[in-house]
């Protein structure tokens, strides 16, 4: 169903480009029904990820302890590409998956970590607190606290570390404009 | 209203997050899908792709191998022997405008931002499958027409040259409002 052939395309060639068309190839799986005959499919779907809810504590913690033992590598033997990118996809999935997971403060607070470690200039100058806070705020809001359970306390502290991450980034990248302005840039993905 | 009929799309998930493959597997089953295949690298996820020819392209960013950025290109090739028009889904954590920006250039027919969730989920399949965009083929870019809205007072060097009618111009209701009188 997903291709059609080659004589269903139509090809509209101009001096700099061509336009093609086609026939929606999945057409066909659209159906028009009456309101009263419409289904909804993302309530059963929201049913269905409420359903899955009860393994997200376990899912989370194989997420920061993943994250925990890319640091602990680097603390133990210093920064390469591989540990680099590593902590990086750790801290990265954790950002994506985390208020999913029923974590929002964790979501942001790897965010942060994401830009230090993706807009530092020099991994090996940034301040070893700044990781370590980072991490060991993300460990204790999973490890510690259930998980609806004390919003104010880490969202305040997602607010903190974000705003002494970000005062870093601006502050090594003053002289790199391009980084300056991705920093702060606010983020214009479509998210629902 | 329109039913999407789920059952008879074929998709194809590509993240290398075992807990993200598992979400996404059952949001599309809930919404009623039957047939989904499961990458964890992108290279994977290109021979699943030969070999299943699935409807609609669900892929994560960063992943193993190469990544759902080289994936898109390597998919959206006009001179394959596999199907170039797919639509491509852009599942990612990242949210930066360059990235969005480099993902719509890479051949990316939607983007949603994790978190995810069933309605933006389900709300960029419908767009897939009721409004599929042109294909534009130009010296370095084959994909979905990357122009969301019409814009005839663009002059930039990214103007497409030639076409006689790139906007329809329709009367303003102000107009049809004084015509009718």
């Amino acid at each position: 169903m997903a291709k059609n052939s080659a004589k269903d395309i139509e090809v509209k060639a101009f001096a700099t480009h061509q336009i093609i068309t086609q026939p929606n190839p999945l057409r066909k799986v659209l159906r028009r029904v009456e309101d009263k005959d419409m289904d909804d499919p993302i309530g059963r779907a929201e049913q269905a990820l409420a359903g899955l809810s009860g393994e997200f504590k376990h899912w989370m913690t194989t997420e920061v302890n993943r994250l925990s033992a890319a640091y602990v590598a680097i603390r133990n033997d210093g920064f390469t590409k591989e540990r680099r990118d590593e902590l990086f996809h750790a801290a990265h999935d954790i950002k994506g998956d985390a208020v999913t997971f029923g974590y929002p403060a964790a979501a942001g607070i790897a965010e942060s970590l994401c830009r230090v470690i993706e807009h530092a200039p020099d991994l090996e100058k940034v301040p070893a607190e700044l990781f370590t806070h980072h991490i060991n705020a993300i460990l204790a809001i999973v490890h510690e606290n259930t998980r609806l359970d004390s919003i104010s306390v880490s969202t305040e502290l997602n607010r903190r570390l974000r705003k002494i991450a970000d005062d870093y980034l601006a502050h090594v990248n003053r002289d790199r404009p391009e980084h300056l302005e991705v920093i702060l840039a606010p983020s214009i993905a479509p998210g629902e | 209203m329109f039913r999407i009929d789920f059952n008879k799309l074929r998709f194809l998930v590509c993240d290398d997050n075992p807990h993200m493959r598992r979400i996404l597997r059952t949001l599309l089953h809930s919404f009623g899908a039957r047939e989904v295949y499961e990458a964890e690298d992108g290279a994977t996820a290109l021979e699943m792709y030969s070999h299943y020819v699935p409807d609609i392209v669900i892929t994560d960013w960063a992943m193993p191998i190469f990544d759902g950025l080289e994936l898109a290109q390597m998919i959206r090739q006009p001179e394959s022997k596999g199907n170039p028009y797919a639509p491509i889904i852009m599942l990612t954590g990242h949210s930066e405008k360059r990235r969005v920006t480099v993902a719509r250039d890479a051949g990316v027919t939607e983007f949603l931002a994790k978190p995810i969730s069933a309605k933006g989920l389900y709300q960029r399949i419908l767009n897939v499958v009721a409004n599929p965009r042109p294909f534009i083929k130009t010296k370095t870019y084959f994909g979905p027409d990357r122009r969301r809205n019409t814009n005839s007072a663009y002059m930039g060097p990214e103007r497409r040259v030639g076409e006689k009618h790139e906007v329809l111009q329709q009367p303003s209701l102000l107009d049809k409002a004084r015509s009718s009188i």
